[in-house]
């Protein structure tokens, strides 16, 4: 594949086909999981791992699995990587599982690893498909964490709060207060705030596209060619 | 069964079968990791809950397990000095207004709190998680608390006639807290023979 093909890949993973922006893909962790920018970025982070790893699986196997049984497969490697990191962040990175491991388990029902390996990984070479669900994922992390800053600023108050628990004690700097505990908008950080945001950053998006005079992709999960 | 199908089949059950053995390995390799970081939890909040008494023993390896009113055989951990029971604590169930709240009570020999700690729980970001030690005090106040102070039947929140403050917003978490400690404390009286045994 040429550098050209990859830089497609990158752009459409970070932006032009972003997983929740674009693709409205992964719904479940993106409601659930951004409370606090903290929150949607590690499990964007944790997301991201999971779909690099089993994209890498399924391009790999892919001509060993048949076109019948293909989608339990799918979901095989899926879950034994969530698995992975679950177990693996248990042991390892304890303080971190503590904040998001009831919601590790989340990422085997986020359609969005799903849809790339059915769409992309099923289809291309190792080095591609691993790229591929690297830049979806982290597209992924971008969206969750730019969702989780709004939803935490207006209903909290704050700014990365927690990150040091998340990324190590050199980070305490990143959590900010930005406005009094007192303001913060409770609704935000419930259920409907998710969607007010998500919808509007949806449709910031689009305009952003406008703008610059891409044509909007609604093409959904099978909009690469 | 035609050819094809049986292909298929094959193709799903050597790949269940190799990632199943893969999953096997990885639990084998973090399985003691695990465990070692359970006990650090379970040690790092009963030395939340304990830190009123002074004890010379491993509080989370001392343990009798007992049955509580709920059938439900609960594991009690204990504090000693110099072999004498000083403290004992326990995990506690309340039911908050997104399901259970699982605390852990901390009583001394003589049946007062020493601590109350919040393990885990579904409450409302905001509104009922103020009863977390780290997003504020609420918590600490049944220290030194018993069944005899207050009187049982202050042993409530404010809003149903007791002497607990519910949050604003919220009284239904609150609720779930203080019948919780109280069940605890009454576990605690119904079973201080065998809970605080040798002394």
């Amino acid at each position: 594949m040429s550098n050209n093909a990859y830089t497609r890949i990158v752009r459409d993973g970070l932006w032009d086909n972003n997983g929740v922006f674009s693709m409205l893909l992964g719904m479940c962790p993106t409601m659930a999981m951004t409370t606090s920018a903290t929150n949607g970025f590690g499990m964007g982070l944790a997301t991201a791992a999971v779909m690099a790893a089993s994209s890498l699986l399924v391009a790999t196997f892919r001509n060993h699995i048949s076109q019948e049984v293909r989608i339990p497969v799918f979901i095989l490697i899926v879950a034994t990587m969530v698995t992975l990191v679950d177990l693996a962040m248990n042991a390892w990175m304890h303080e971190l599982y503590k904040v998001l491991g009831l919601f590790i388990p989340l990422i085997v029902s986020n359609c969005l690893p799903l849809a790339r390996l059915e769409a992309f990984a099923a289809k291309a070479p190792i080095v591609p498909a691993f790229v591929d669900g690297l830049c979806m994922g982290l597209g992924f992390t971008i969206a969750l964490t730019a969702i989780g800053a709004v939803r935490e600023i207006i209903g909290s108050g704050t700014l990365f709060a927690d990150a040091s628990l998340l990324l190590g004690p050199s980070f305490k700097f990143m959590e900010l207060r930005l406005l009094p505990a007192s303001m913060g908008v409770l609704m935000m950080i419930l259920p409907p705030g998710g969607f007010l945001v998500t919808g509007l950053m949806v449709v910031g998006k689009r305009l952003l596209d406008l703008r610059a005079g891409k044509e909007i992709q609604m093409a959904g999960a099978h909009g690469i060619a | 069964m035609t050819l094809p199908s049986l292909r298929h089949g094959f193709i799903l059950g050597a790949f269940c079968l190799g990632f199943g053995l893969v999953l096997a390995a990885i639990d084998q390799v973090t399985i003691d990791d695990i465990a070692a970081r359970a006990l650090e939890d379970r040690q790092n909040s009963l030395s939340q809950v304990l830190a009123g008494v002074p004890f010379d023993n491993n509080p989370a390896t001392d343990t009798v397990r007992i049955e509580n009113a709920d059938h439900k055989e609960i594991t009690v951990y204990r504090s000693r000095l110099k072999g004498e029971v000083t403290g004992v604590a326990y995990e506690i169930y309340g039911s908050g207004y997104a399901g259970e709240i699982k605390l852990m009570l901390g009583v001394d020999a003589d049946g007062q709190v020493l601590g109350v700690r919040a393990l885990a729980h579904h409450e409302t970001p905001g509104l009922g998680d103020k009863i977390e030690e780290k997003k504020g005090d609420w918590i600490l106040r049944f220290t030194g608390l018993s069944l005899a102070n207050p009187l049982p039947e202050r042993w409530k929140v404010k809003k149903d006639g007791g002497q607990f403050d519910q949050f604003a917003g919220a009284t239904i978490t609150p609720r779930g807290v203080v019948t919780a400690v109280r069940g605890g404390l009454e576990f605690f009286a119904a079973h201080k023979a065998r809970m605080t045994e040798g002394n």
